[in-house]
């Protein structure tokens, strides 16, 4: 025989909440890194949680510090460059150029405009290879696996363009101080050219695939939030000063380079969170490409080094093995370095990533004795531990994809 | 920054002096007046942004260590560079900018670590490049390049490997030559020669 | 697989391959090696582009690339390793399970590399085993693509099975790279 026993249970959820406080539990910590593949290289973060979301997050730097500054010390000029290679070893040519100009400032040295439209060539075309990997990277954190091949595809294509340049895919080392290294091969302009018609249709294709994508936008819109003030009370520099609403590019605000013969727009965005970023970088590619197309045009005859450093840039080979004036200029040089004067120098230049500086004291010579590297993703990461307290653990790759840092220029 | 505004400030602070400098303009302040004068620049002269804290080591000399700051002016598109001297040599301090500017934060931590410098009033003041038990500030210009031996950081890690922190070679390079002397000591040589044939290796100081 | 390795007559044993049981194990390790990468610096951007379409490390079977060191065989050390992070790799390197492999990807990894100062080890094979050093910085992709095939033929010379009977080993070879 069934018998029946009538049992209460209640509002479960009201006595839940009566309980919250004795419910809460404890929060976990979580590591995430230094080797992840979220974190674009090696950058730790200690995560306080509770639950899915964030509470306290405190990065943790300093695992691919390789003492640049100290190297530096011990080495003149010349022998730097590769070392500034390394350091955003997305985009090496554009830092090669920064760190060339520094030093030229202290020099007070002008170089022919043959050379400025090489360097220039260079850093657009390394601001188009950074942001190309920047969003296809990006994409690959939000789940989208093929922006990620198109985008190499097409960084691939700009290998090649650099491996005939330059001699290597990347860590090209590049310009000298005075000049660069060799002047352009024949030919290479129309090969550049045909890069950019090619590159254009692609993003069309990265566009189509996540601009207007659901689940893209859910994941990137409302996320991140950097505030204007917060950017530039954190010195945030490059494509998320900007995306917060900052008007700030070093290339129309002071120019070098001859930034200011060319017409270009800077996008500017309004929210601040990780879409405007993205649709920064992406929109800055097609702004890169005007101007390399731009430069390509009137491309400037001359000579790419400037001639009458002796002291600075090495003669001609064939001038060295043959006349003694240039053998001994030559063997200085490469000895003791390019004779720098005494001075104090701070150069900024808009690289993809941001602002890269460099703080130069000469007391004359060829080797520098103090040099500061401002790593422009060394300030853009500072602002981890206020931005990502508050989001859930699935949105820390977003962001950190959003922020397009490198360790190498963070860490040095 | 133009004429009269550089004249306002030195008026508001007498202990400001001119800086030689290859480009922009540059003034020389003391540490204790340091917070007052980058509140001024931050809101009345309009320097928004801090982009860089560095120090430079001169080793020899007093004052030993100078404070190196670069303000970036936004709307009127300038740098600005302010210099302070460390008035103690031994234990070099300045004030903490981080009440201003945020960015001040990790920069101020990186030149603890690197040089040494205690940054008054910074609310988290360890090291941010080096590991935490580091003992050593390794920009300072009495540090050699190659390193000094310290234990590796993770003791786990040390027993099982046998290994720790050890100075790096330096036999080969790279070969700079300076221009002053005889020429019997000009010969180009790596600048750091913390061991080689004629030195045995560093154990620790 | 070596020809003297295998043996087939399709009339007397029907579909069967008599073949020595290292050779096979060999086989299918070397031809599907998951990469775990140690991508810390700018080897880590030249290890993802033979990872794309133009260098295609899928051919080997390489493709999979695991990030957790349980699920992968062989570590792919691409970058510089500094005194600060060579506790992670070794603690990495321990939790990988046998058999695993090490590849030291570039100058940095090999011998420290350029960076010759207080913060960089001077080479990784001073806290792990390196059974592959690829010299360049970076290397390129088909530099890589040729180191993994030595790693290969390496892993072909491997005696697994003598391995697991120590007592019925050969006392003239020491065994290959398990350990």
């Amino acid at each position: 025989m069934a018998t029946s026993k009538e049992i209460s249970i209640g509002d479960a959820g009201a006595r839940a909440s009566e309980l919250e406080g004795e419910l809460q539990g404890e929060t976990m910590m979580l590591n995430v890194g230094p080797s992840h593949p979220t974190t674009h290289g090696v950058l730790r973060l200690k995560m306080e949680l509770d639950g899915d979301v964030v509470k306290k997050c405190e990065p943790v730097l300093g695992y691919l510090h390789r003492g640049d500054e100290k190297i530096a010390e011990s080495m003149t000029y010349n022998q730097f460059i590769p070392y500034t290679d390394r350091l955003d070893y997305i985009a090496p040519l554009s830092n090669n150029v920064a760190y060339a100009m520094a030093v030229e400032k202290l020099a007070n040295l002008e170089v022919p405009e043959r050379c400025e439209a090489i360097r220039l060539l260079c850093c657009e075309l390394a601001r188009v290879s950074s942001h190309l990997l920047g969003v296809g990277v990006y994409g690959m954190d939000a789940g989208a696996w093929t922006v990620f091949m198109y985008t190499f595809t097409e960084r691939e294509k700009l290998y090649t363009l650099f491996e005939e340049l330059t001699g290597a895919r990347f860590t090209t080392s590049y310009t000298r101080i005075g000049g660069v290294a060799r002047d352009i091969p024949d030919g290479w302009l129309g090969r550049v050219l045909e890069f950019c018609k090619g590159v254009l249709p692609v993003l069309d294709q990265v566009d189509k695939l996540l601009t207007r994508n659901r689940i893209f936008m859910d994941r990137t819109v409302g996320i991140g939030v950097i505030t204007k003030a917060d950017a530039l009370a954190y010195g945030l520099t490059g494509p998320n000063l900007r995306a917060a609403g900052v008007d700030l590019d070093l290339r129309k605000d002071k120019p070098y380079l001859g930034y200011e013969n060319y017409d270009f727009e800077v996008p500017i965005g309004t929210n601040g969170d990780c879409y405007d970023r993205y649709l920064m970088r992406a929109e800055e590619i097609r702004q890169s490409v005007g101007i390399i197309r731009q430069c390509i045009d009137k491309f400037p005859e001359g000579s790419y080094y400037a001639e009458d450093a002796k002291k600075i840039f090495a003669p001609q080979k064939a001038k060295v093995l043959t006349s003694m004036e240039e053998l001994i200029q030559n063997f200085m040089i490469v000895t003791e370095g390019p004779q720098i004067p005494a001075g104090e120098v701070y150069f900024e230049a808009e690289n993809p990533k941001g602002a890269l500086g460099f703080f130069i004291h000469s007391k004359g010579g060829g080797v520098p004795y103090r040099m500061k590297i401002r790593g422009p993703s060394f300030c853009n990461l500072s602002i981890l531990d206020k931005l990502i307290p508050g989001h859930f653990l699935t949105d820390i790759t977003v962001i950190l994809g959003s922020l397009d840092f490198v360790m190498g220029e963070c860490d040095r | 920054m133009t004429t009269s505004d550089l004249a306002l400030l030195k008026e508001r602070f007498e202990t400001l002096t001119q800086r030689e400098s290859s480009d922009h303009v540059a003034l020389n302040c003391a540490s204790s007046q340091l917070i007052e004068l980058c509140t001024a620049l931050r809101d009345d002269f309009g320097y928004d942004m801090l982009v860089d804290v560095t120090a430079i080591d001169w080793d020899a000399q007093s004052p030993r260590f100078t404070g190196i700051y670069h303000f970036l002016s936004t709307t009127k598109h300038e740098y600005l560079r302010v210099a302070a001297d460390c008035t103690d040599d031994i234990n070099p301090a300045l004030p903490s900018l981080t009440s201003l500017y945020a960015s001040a934060n990790w920069h101020e931590r990186e030149t603890y670590d690197l040089m040494g410098i205690r940054y008054q009033g910074h609310p988290d003041l360890t090291r941010i490049l080096m590991w935490d038990a580091y003992p050593y500030h390794p920009l300072r210009k009495d540090f050699p390049l190659a390193g000094i031996e310290v234990p590796l950081p993770a003791d786990d890690v040390a027993e099982v490997t046998g290994m720790s922190v050890r100075p790096a070679p330096m036999v080969g390079g790279p070969f700079v030559s300076s221009a002053d002397g005889p020429m019997s000591q000009t010969e180009p040589r790596a600048r750091d020669e913390s061991w080689n044939e004629k030195k045995i290796k560093p154990c620790g100081k | 697989m070596q020809n003297t390795t295998i043996a087939y007559d399709s009339k007397v044993e029907g579909e069967v391959i008599v073949t020595q049981a290292d050779a096979v194990i060999n086989w299918i390790r070397k031809h599907s090696v998951w990469p775990m990468p140690m991508g810390l610096a700018c080897c880590a951007i030249e290890l993802m582009a033979s990872g794309g379409a133009r260098f295609d490390i899928s051919r080997f079977g390489m493709e999979v690339m695991r990030f957790s060191p349980r699920q992968a065989d062989c570590m792919i050390v691409a970058g510089t390793v500094t005194y600060k992070m060579a506790e992670v790799v070794r603690r990495i390197y321990d939790q990988m399970a046998e058999p695993k492999w090490v590849v030291a990807m570039g100058a940095c990894a090999s011998t420290g590399g350029m960076y010759r100062s207080y913060a960089t080890l001077q080479g990784v094979d001073q806290i792990i085993p390196v059974d592959v050093y690829i010299s360049g910085c970076p290397p390129r992709p088909e530099a890589l693509l040729d180191a993994m095939i030595k790693l290969q033929d390496k892993i072909g010379t491997e005696r697994s099975v003598t391995n697991l009977f120590p007592e019925k080993a050969d006392s003239t070879e020491a065994a290959g790279a398990t350990k």
